[in-house]
């Protein structure tokens, strides 16, 4: 099984820092912006990009995690069903600055779940969204992001994994071919 | 990542712990849900659900269709006093008849006991029993364990619940003592030696007849309704005697050494299985019951819709 590394983890972080830093060029001192990561693993990006940002401005950040299960457009067309993960928006999305963040974006689906998850908390007034890898040329949909940690070319048959130390023990993002696939 | 063990929701008699743990998980999601500005979610929106009432019902009725209503699924609702069953339709007839119209899913209340398991043996749809004679009422039974979770955290091992009042009757009952033993909780009935079956013991739970003892005995106590539209005969001389023995009142809750939860499957008979200010107190949970209803049933119908195949 082919395997290659797109980011370890030293590069992990200065991408992490080169997005924190293009945030804060378009939101400044982030006063009507809210950060939102996508469950299950855009959370963790989230996370990173909070804590360089946080020690940045020295002011906490308004921050949520959205669960998009409900909204998929796959459901019954699973084996298995899809179980749902935790929302946490304790905050009011209505005429806010969202930034959707996600690890991977491939086909677009997930991002489309996304929107339509958000807008049951309100009418934001502007929403943008934060990758940290794009893989491009597989769309689905006309879905693309403003702030982008790294375009890669794959194939169908290829899987992107990001790995955070906090979970798997080393921050690294790798490149992978589906087994059986 | 894991399924439902069955295929329809007859009775939590054939649930798995795993089963019933995995409604919890989903429920919690769900009401996150139905507490947000946007109450509704699209992912059932090409499933259609027949509520199907063979005897009345508010509660659980508006609680099926409300479930079905924020999961995005098209609703038809039946029910029998305004429908052909006056003219002599049969049962598999009626629901057939339905499915025709291209029903994938049946949530049904019947007095008949067995009438969900029969049907799910003859009719081609995943069928939800709304509760069945005096046999089983699962999505009451979930929902008042889910409550009881809430309230008194995920273990349910060491938890002792009593179910007071009419147990011969009552399908709640029957629904509650399954589910409650397979989380690995101690159930105890109580109530008039008439209106407890004889050999409910075998089920491994304890019976009382002296509410005081019951009440110091457990954790949270579940006050049924005295159904008086199902009983044949008297069994007991009269309410007011059923009240002062089985009522709960304030006075015997605060003379308790422990401050133990009151839950009740509505709709409260106030002043004889329970009084007001027991039923408003904080103590009991009765409306978030309700509240859980919802979640729980959306739930059910989430789990078990999302195994009907396409075509």
């Amino acid at each position: 099984m082919g395997k290659r590394t797109i980011l370890n983890s030293k590069h992990l972080e200065i991408t992490l820092k080169r997005l924190a830093s293009q945030l804060k060029e378009n939101h400044q001192n982030f006063e009507n912006t809210v950060l939102i990561g996508l469950q299950p693993r855009g959370i963790h990006v989230l996370e990173r990009l909070k804590s360089i940002l946080e020690k940045d401005l020295g002011k906490d950040l308004v921050c949520g995690q959205l669960d998009i299960t409900f909204y998929r457009d796959d459901f019954r067309r699973r084996e298995q069903p899809l179980i749902p993960s935790v929302t946490n928006i304790d905050f009011i999305i209505e005429d806010k600055r969202v930034v959707l963040i996600d690890d991977v974006l491939y086909t677009g689906r997930s991002i489309r779940s996304g929107l339509d998850a958000l807008l049951a908390f309100g009418r934001p007034k502007s929403v943008e969204l934060l990758i940290l890898i794009d893989r491009q040329f597989e769309r689905h949909l006309p879905i693309q992001a403003d702030y982008i940690g790294k375009q890669v070319n794959t194939l169908p048959s290829e899987v992107v994994v990001v790995e955070w130390e906090q979970l798997d023990g080393e921050d690294m993002v790798i490149l992978t071919e589906i087994e059986n696939g | 990542m894991d399924n439902l063990s069955v295929e329809h929701l007859i009775g939590i008699k054939d649930l798995t712990k795993k089963d019933i743990e995995l409604i919890f998980r989903t429920a919690d999601s769900f009401k996150q849900v139905i507490n947000r500005p946007i109450k509704k979610v699209p992912s059932l929106r090409d499933i259609t659900i027949a509520n199907l009432f063979f005897e009345n019902s508010t509660r659980t009725r508006l609680s099926f269709e409300l479930a079905e209503k924020r999961l995005s699924a098209d609703v038809v609702n039946f029910s029998a006093a305004s429908s052909s069953v006056k003219k002599g339709e049969t049962l598999i007839d009626t629901v057939n008849n339905i499915l025709a119209m291209k029903v994938d899913l049946v949530v049904m209340r019947h007095p008949n006991p067995g009438a969900a398991k029969f049907l799910s043996e003859k009719v081609d749809a995943r069928i939800i029993n709304a509760g069945d004679g005096t046999h089983e009422h699962p999505t009451q039974a979930l929902l008042d364990a889910y409550s009881i979770r809430e309230r008194h955290g995920e273990d349910f091992n060491g938890k002792k619940v009593v179910i007071v009042g009419d147990i011969s009757h009552s399908r709640v009952a029957l629904s509650n003592i399954f589910c409650l033993q397979k989380l690995g909780a101690e159930v105890m009935v109580c109530g008039p030696t008439t209106l407890i079956p004889k050999h409910i013991g075998s089920l491994g739970v304890k019976v009382e007849h002296d509410l005081r003892k019951a009440l110091e005995w457990c954790d949270v106590a579940n006050m049924l309704r005295i159904q008086l539209e199902r009983q044949d005969i008297k069994y007991f001389p009269s309410l007011r005697e059923y009240t002062m023995l089985f009522g709960l009142d304030k006075e015997l809750l605060n003379s308790l050494d422990k401050e133990i939860t009151v839950m009740h499957p509505g709709p409260i008979n106030r002043g004889v299985e329970i009084s007001s200010d027991v039923a408003d107190s904080d103590q009991s949970i009765i409306l978030q019951q309700v509240e859980n209803g919802v979640a729980i049933r959306m739930a059910i119908i989430y789990l078990l819709a999302s195994k009907i195949e396409r075509n």
